[in-house]
């Protein structure tokens, strides 16, 4: 069972004010990773309130739960905002974010036992191997759940995510439900530019791979995709969600460009942003 | 000098596949993942018995850390086999990240270490990796000598909750460690009692280090010989306790002098009792194809090279 189970209407409002939670974090300390996090907003929402069977009593093992591996571990400010309103630990802790002695690091790790958190991760490509290892792990133990996992479309540049991709097919990994957050941008600019990603769908279904392809700003679509993803597990197949996002989401500001991939916005910037994201009840730290 | 016999000469790697096969029976969370290797690591056993959990990789080295650190959410305790230079420089930051940082209960088992993989030559002959893993955060680093403590030391590790590091090797060596010698991570195996020097060697120059200690007593000279089969944790108190008898040592490795064994010996030495110490190791060279034997002596690793070093030792205290 997920333990909130919200509605469309509500899932919005959570959103909204996550996204509040993720521009105070990275404004407070002038750092951190806005852009794809904003993007990505409605995923995690969907998640940790709708999608996913788990417990806030969090469990390193999480046996009989669905796992969640977050792959492109520069999005955390999105991670940690998500599992503090999702319960995992109190929200006033967000107000830590990147500070020294804090259990909210840069990029996401379990040294300091922040709870929903299972790997540290940051450097990229390897989550996706992380994923078919927990989820080879649960069909080794009987155990029925699903393992999610998010990458970064720029992350795929990285050689052992296509070591993963033709392990997964091989290996019949068939409840593993990946996610590349297909914003179309990276650090130096669009991916086109950087280094054209091709057709990613072509390319994983070559791989042998199930591949849906779903609007990730967008409840209405992005929910019924989910969905449609965990129908698709269990027949033999490893599931990937193409996930179109906009980069910035919710902040006309930071949309539409990657110069908001890793900068903080000013005192002026965050006051439009928080405007812009209004919610009817606002709980922020 | 004590005597130490053998009946035969084996591979340690062997010791490995015979440890591996013991776990597959006596633990049912350990599990096994291979690059395209089972044969050279010597894992056919515990694949053809437990194929159920024996995970076939291919030659995707990174991949397969990231699985195994993802195997040990949900309790597996995941074997991973490959070479030593593909268990450790290829996947540097696999490891740092998905396994060391992240505290992951993970066993790096890394055969053909060091020159005496032969004469497939320095792209394959690793003499940095114990350097590399030591470097490491929460990461037990551990070198045994011959087959049986491979064997003890490979069931070991699986009652030990931790990044694990385990290397060993292809010739065939000695075979003397007793079959049921309890294998204690970090503790240090006194080989003979010595007075004049202090021999600490590890892995293939354990056997070589018992050879001159002969050597060294049949000029007179007693010498102290320690098997350190754990690199890190070291066993400072059986280093310290010896060189303070001894007043001088030789460190013993199948591995570059610049961050290996010698360098832990000696980091120990200087902060707490400075002695005379001297390195049995690769100075700070790639290896080249032969055959062991011959690469052994080209770079000085033999028990002659440790009697020279003992009594240039020895000649230095004060």
């Amino acid at each position: 069972m997920n333990p909130h189970n919200k509605s469309i209407e509500e899932l919005k409002e959570i959103a909204a004010q996550v996204r509040r939670d993720i521009v105070r974090m990275v404004h407070a300390v002038n750092s951190g990773h806005p852009g794809g996090s904003l993007g990505c907003t409605d995923y995690f929402v969907s998640l940790y309130f709708k999608v996913m069977n788990y417990s806030t009593d969090f469990k390193m093992d999480g046996k009989g739960e669905d796992l969640f591996f977050l792959s492109n571990g520069h999005i955390s400010p999105v991670w940690y905002s998500t599992l503090a309103r999702a319960g995992f630990f109190e929200v006033k802790e967000l107000a830590t974010f990147r500070k020294i002695n804090s259990r909210l690091q840069g990029h996401p790790a379990t040294e300091e036992g922040l709870e929903g958190i299972r790997i540290a991760s940051g450097s990229l490509g390897q989550g996706l191997s992380v994923a078919l290892g927990a989820a080879q792990t649960k069909k080794l133990n009987n155990d029925n759940s699903l393992v999610y996992v998010l990458m970064g479309d720029g992350e795929v540049e990285e050689g052992q995510v296509w070591e993963a991709a033709m392990y997964a097919a091989h290996h019949k990994i068939d409840n593993v439900i990946a996610t590349i957050d297909r914003n179309g941008q990276q650090i130096d600019g669009s991916t086109n530019e950087v280094m054209g990603l091709g057709d990613l769908k072509a390319k994983f279904e070559a791989f042998g791979w199930h591949v849906i392809e779903a609007n990730g700003n967008n409840f209405e679509t992005l929910l019924p995709a989910l969905d449609e993803a965990k129908k698709s597990s269990g027949h033999g197949k490893p599931v990937l969600m193409l996930m179109d996002t906009e980069m910035g989401y919710g902040v006309d500001f930071m949309m539409g460009s990657h110069k908001w991939h890793g900068v903080a916005p000013n005192d002026e910037q965050l006051q439009i942003a928080l405007q812009q994201l209004a919610v009817q009840q606002a709980s922020d730290y | 000098m004590k005597e130490y016999t053998f009946s035969e000469k084996k591979d340690t790697r062997s010791g490995f596949g015979a440890g591996l096969h013991e776990l597959g029976k006596s633990n049912p969370e350990v599990v096994a993942l291979c690059a395209d290797l089972t044969g050279s690591l010597k894992m056919d056993a515990f694949k053809k018995d437990f194929p159920e959990r024996f995970y076939q990789v291919g030659i995707a080295e990174a991949n397969m850390m990231g699985l195994a650190a993802g195997m040990t959410i949900g309790g597996k305790i995941p074997f991973t086999g490959t070479f030593a230079n593909f268990s450790t420089g290829r996947v540097y930051d696999q490891i740092r990240q998905s396994i060391a940082y992240s505290g992951k209960n993970v066993k790096i088992c890394a055969s053909h270490a060091g020159l005496t993989l032969g004469e497939d030559g320095a792209t394959h002959q690793i003499l940095e990796d114990i350097g590399m893993m030591k470097m490491l955060p929460h990461m037990t680093v551990i070198n045994p000598c011959d087959f049986n403590q491979t064997k003890a030391a490979t069931i070991a590790i699986a009652e030990y909750e931790g990044p694990v590091y385990l290397r060993f090797g292809r010739p065939s060596v000695p075979n003397f460690t007793p079959a049921d010698q309890k294998f204690e991570i970090g503790k240090a195996v006194m080989l003979n009692e010595g007075t004049d020097v202090t021999i600490i060697a590890t892995g293939h120059l354990v056997w070589k280090a018992i050879l001159a200690g002969k050597m060294l007593a049949d000029k007179g000279i007693s010498a102290e010989v320690m098997n350190i089969h754990t690199i890190k944790p070291l066993d400072n108190e059986a280093v310290l306790a010896s060189v303070r008898k001894t007043k001088c040592v030789v460190t013993a490795e199948e591995h570059n002098r610049f961050g290996g064994l010698g360098d832990s010996v000696a980091q120990v030495l200087a902060t707490n009792f400075p002695a005379p110490q001297e390195y049995v190791a690769t100075n700070d060279t790639f290896g080249e194809s032969g055959t062991p034997e011959e690469l052994m002596v080209k770079y000085g690793l033999t028990e002659n090279d440790i009697v020279a070093a003992a009594e240039r030792a020895m000649s230095r205290k004060q």
